[in-house]
């Protein structure tokens, strides 16, 4: 190894009086053990609430941090909604979407104005659409993985950011998003990035005064699926 | 004095004992009418706070090991100052490790160590004063006595049965008057600033009078007012609570003196 | 630039003195304090998360060789790299090594304060490189030639008046007569300059707010999103950290940030955590070829063996100058170094080295308000002074102090002697105030009566008040 690591870890040897055999024996059982055995931490009460009521937490909490919010029935109302969105803020009706075959799929001949381009983001962009892994009711937080259908750029060129974020994805807390990516990506392994989103850009680096849209994008926009059973809540 | 009566061995701090005796008084009667008895022993001086601010272990540990002698004969060590008080209680354990049974005996006397408004009303159980003060009061809460040993509600609540008296809130009452001991006068721009935003805040208050339990603060503070020309009276909540507002406030001359 | 801790009562004085400072600084007291105490009523939870956030420090700094080993494993493992660096110079170098090697010109930056500790960027100019902070209020006092003067508001002593001026300085390929008096119109023109330089971007370099021993992850928190552009477009993404940061799991990272962003702004949650787990899979359509990990000690394996060992729980969020009046009444330039406020006062020190820095610790009343919003629980002002034992310990305490606290001692070790000699002084200057009751000046407290009245004696002592009260009584 390099000389730099031998030195780094001999000081921290040394620091932490490493060399007696026992206690070393121990020191590492207790790391192996913390990293096998996985524990979550204090969870906070206030998203520990029915699931009906964790969607409405979500929505509250987004749209407190400046994201907007509009509740649709179903997946195929999606292009409508985002032409909406077009028109409600005087943008050119085109759309970076992202390469998901879910998104793909949706009814966008029903949009025949739309431009509509797949793909990563691109410089020009002023709009992009992208799904999500959950919704975190309780910070109204959106949490997004990078893969081959999420590119990364979708989330901060453009403008605009539209996300596709089902009801069925919110969930409490953030430790459930976690446990989610853990299901798909396995044990100590996460795609090259995962973004937790609360509202737009925004910057008080001048006279501590709250700006939107600093670098990332200036507008998050949540399309909210109503995809679960009213009765059950699943 | 009953049999039962508490032996309480009143520490009187540097401050006290040289400028201003009539807090020592005050809280004599104060410890006497919640049925202490009570004694200023001799063999007492400093609790070292100078010396340990400074990194000066050394002496700290002459001067703790003197007060321990002294005071761990009685029930109580009661002392009008937030910051003596949590030095005796909060650091004179550790501060002795090195020496186990030295240690012992400071832990000892930290459990017995009170500053003197929490310990009437936490515990002697006192709810109110019988003492008169006419007009509008401000209060500062000095930074120890706040944050190590949790004062608050205790002056406020006895302040509140004094006849006459009305308790205006200080705004940032419990931000730091930039007394800290040595600080003042090492760090003097710096010291300056602070006090004066705490003077202007007073006087902005409206309150005839300031008051809080450490003599240092009270002494900064009043010092920086009088500098400024400002009618504010300065005294520590035992003078008031003891119901003794005869003597001149502190940095003030002689009845009908002045300037 | 070099440090200059010494300078630091040069400093102190003319910071007090300085009227728009004093106007910026009136937003750091009005803002974040309130917004914080907000936030913190709004979570019941917040102190119980304080003592788990503390614990997860305690454990890994318990086992920090052994998590840093894990950690270092799992980022090879998803195809990163990790360099050593012992020394700020072996950091800057491993930096300029990678940057060289892909033919870098421009290097976009998100906010690092370890990148301030070593002082990268002048190091990189000095090569043929160009950094370019992104951050908002980084980007402004780079154009200053500034060092930050808060660790998360970089700017804060800025005015907009001042702001406005240097844009114009700047950018001078802009039509002069455009508007800039709002803020708004100055965040729309850095986002319009600095966009061009995330897009031209050879290399991208963010700190880290926590390194994930689970993953190999690191994590990043910012509003603008600007760490997100620096790390994704460019070809090579370089992380620059320095030991204390690795926390065993996501969860322990999840657990801290729970109270990081409330403690440093008082929101809720930072618009942007990103989390970054090694370079571009084969499948994803953009993100950087390269990841690297540059892992610095710089002092802190000493730290680690030391009393000062709780410092490097800090997690950098801010709220203790946010809370201290000496931090209101200086900023943070006069700390002369990248770290102000408490936590300078106590890293500076340790970095820097304590003949250096000495000020800073000295410069408190132990008013105690850090360690009480601290949200790792960082004993400061018993870190401040156990670095006074050390200046103490080695005589660097000046020769007069040193002198008055032996006499003090002497004197107050002697009650008999003692109260004899402050008998005779409170007469004394009883005397000298006269009616008035008050010294406007007395030889060698200059110190105080320059700013303030000094009270006088009430004229006799307590013990011997208390004297003649015991012989009256029969006592």
């Amino acid at each position: 190894m390099s000389a730099g690591r031998d030195a780094i870890m001999g000081g921290l040897r040394r620091a932490l009086k490493r060399g007696a055999k026992v206690a070393d024996a121990a020191a590492q059982e207790a790391v192996d053990q913390r990293l096998s055995d996985i524990q979550r931490g204090l969870i906070p009460a206030r998203a520990q609430i029915p699931p009906r009521a964790q969607v409405d937490l979500f929505e509250s909490m987004a749209v407190e941090q400046a994201a907007t919010v509009v509740r649709i029935a179903s997946l195929d109302e999606v292009p409508a909604a985002l032409a909406d969105f077009l028109k409600g803020n005087n943008l050119a009706p085109k759309l970076r979407l992202a390469p998901s075959p879910e998104l793909e799929n949706l009814p966008w001949d029903g949009q025949p104005l739309l431009e509509v381009e797949t793909g990563r983001a691109q410089d020009s962009d002023q709009v992009s659409l992208t799904g999500a892994v959950a919704g975190i009711a309780e910070t109204g937080t959106l949490l997004l993985a990078s893969g081959p259908e999420a590119p990364t750029t979708l989330n901060f060129l453009p403008e605009n950011h539209v996300v596709v974020l089902k009801a069925s994805q919110v969930v409490g807390a953030y430790e459930d998003g976690w446990d989610r990516l853990r299901e798909s990506h396995g044990p100590g392994q996460l795609p090259r990035v995962v973004n937790f989103i609360t509202g737009p850009s925004r910057t008080a680096d001048i006279e501590q005064t709250i700006q939107l849209g600093a670098h990332g994008p200036r507008r998050l926009h949540v399309l909210l699926v109503e995809d679960t059973d009213p009765e059950n809540g699943r | 004095m009953s049999e039962t009566a508490p032996r309480v061995g009143l520490f009187v701090t540097c401050l006290v004992d040289m400028f201003r005796p009539s807090v020592g008084f005050a809280a004599v009667k104060l410890l006497e009418a919640a049925g202490c008895s009570v004694e200023a022993p001799r063999a007492q001086s400093c609790c070292g706070q100078p010396a340990y601010n400074s990194g000066d272990q050394h002496d700290t540990r002459t001067l703790a090991a003197q007060v321990i002698a002294t005071f761990e004969p009685y029930d109580y060590l009661v002392v009008p100052s937030g910051s003596c008080a949590a030095m005796i209680r909060e650091h004179y354990p550790a501060l002795l490790a090195d020496n186990p049974e030295l240690t012992a005996r400071a832990e000892a006397l930290a459990a017995k160590t009170y500053e003197l408004v929490s310990f009437l009303t936490d515990v002697r159980g006192m709810t109110g004063v019988e003492a008169a003060f006419e007009g509008r009061v401000t209060y500062h809460d000095a930074c120890s006595g706040l944050r190590e040993l949790g004062i608050y509600d205790q002056p406020r609540a006895l302040l509140a049965t004094v006849r006459g008296l009305r308790l205006e809130e200080l705004p940032d009452a419990d931000v730091c008057c930039g007394f800290g001991g040595t600080f003042c006068v090492k760090y003097p721009e710096i010291s300056d600033t602070m006090v004066t935003n705490k003077a202007e805040i007073v006087e902005q208050t409206g309150a005839g009078t300031l008051l809080a339990g450490d003599l240092g603060c009270l002494m900064n503070v009043a010092g920086k007012l009088q500098r400024r020309g400002s009618n504010v009276q300065v005294r520590h909540v035992a003078e008031v609570l003891a119901g003794m507002t005869d003597e001149p406030a502190i940095g003030e001359g002689v009845k009908n003196g002045g300037d | 630039m070099e440090p200059s801790p010494r300078a630091f009562k040069a400093n102190a004085r003319e910071a007090v003195q300085d009227p728009q400072l004093k106007r910026a600084l009136a937003h750091v007291k009005v803002g974040f304090i309130g917004k914080r105490a907000k936030a913190v009523a709004r979570l019941p939870e917040f102190d119980a998360l304080r003592d788990a956030a503390r614990d997860i420090k305690v454990h890994t700094l318990d086992h920090l060789d052994l998590y840093l080993e894990r950690y270092e494993e799992r980022v090879i493992a998803q195809g990163g790299q990790v360099h050593w660096c012992p020394s700020a110079d072996d950091a800057r170098a491993a930096v300029l090594d990678i940057c060289r090697r892909v033919g870098a010109k421009t290097v976009t930056k998100g906010k690092s304060m370890i990148s301030e500790e070593i002082d990268l960027n002048q190091h990189l100019e000095a090569n043929g490189i160009t950094p370019v902070e992104t951050d908002l209020g980084e980007y402004i006092i780079q154009l200053r030639h500034e060092r930050p003067s808060h660790i998360i508001a970089p700017a804060v002593h800025l005015t907009k008046d001042l702001i406005e001026a240097d844009f114009r300085a700047h950018h001078s390929h802009l039509p002069p007569e455009r508007s800039l008096e709002e803020p708004r119109e100055l965040v729309e023109e850095a986002r319009g300059i600095l966009r061009e330089r995330f897009l031209a971007a050879d290399v991208g370099i963010t700190g880290a707010n926590f390194l994930v021993a689970e993953t190999g992850s690191s994590i990043i928190v910012t509003n603008e999103g600007n760490g997100d552009l620096t790390q994704t477009l460019p070809k090579v993404h370089i992380v620059i950290a320095s030991l204390e940061k690795v926390v065993p799991t996501l969860e322990d990272a999840t657990t801290i940030l729970r109270v990081l962003a409330r403690s440093a702004t008082g929101q809720e949650f930072s618009t942007y955590t990103t989390v970054s787990t090694g370079p571009k899979r084969p499948e994803d359509l953009d993100g950087p070829e390269e990841y690297h990990v540059i892992l610095l000690d710089n002092g802190r394996s000493e730290m680690l063996a030391g009393p000062f060992r709780e410092a490097l729980h800090c997690i950098r969020c801010g709220a203790c100058m946010n809370h201290c009046p000496v931090y209101h009444a200086i900023g943070g330039h006069a700390y002369g170094w990248v770290y102000p406020g408490p936590i300078g006062a106590v890293l500076t020190p340790a970095l820097v080295g304590v003949e250096e820095a000495g000020d800073l610790p000295n410069a408190s009343t132990f008013c105690g308000r850090c360690e009480a919003v601290c949200p790792v629980r960082i004993p400061l002002p018993k870190m401040m002074r156990h670095w006074r034992e050390r200046e103490f310990e080695r005589h660097l305490t000046p020769r007069a102090v040193r002198a008055g606290l032996r006499l003090w001692a002497f004197l107050a070790s002697r009650p008999a002697l003692y109260h004899w000699l402050t008998g005779w002084a409170a007469r004394l200057l009883a005397l000298l105030a006269g009616r008035k009751g008050r010294l406007r000046s007395l030889p060698l407290a200059g110190g105080w009566t320059r700013v303030r009245d000094l009270p006088a004696p009430q004229g006799r002592t307590f013990h011997a008040l208390w004297a003649e009260r015991q012989r009256r009584a029969g006592k």
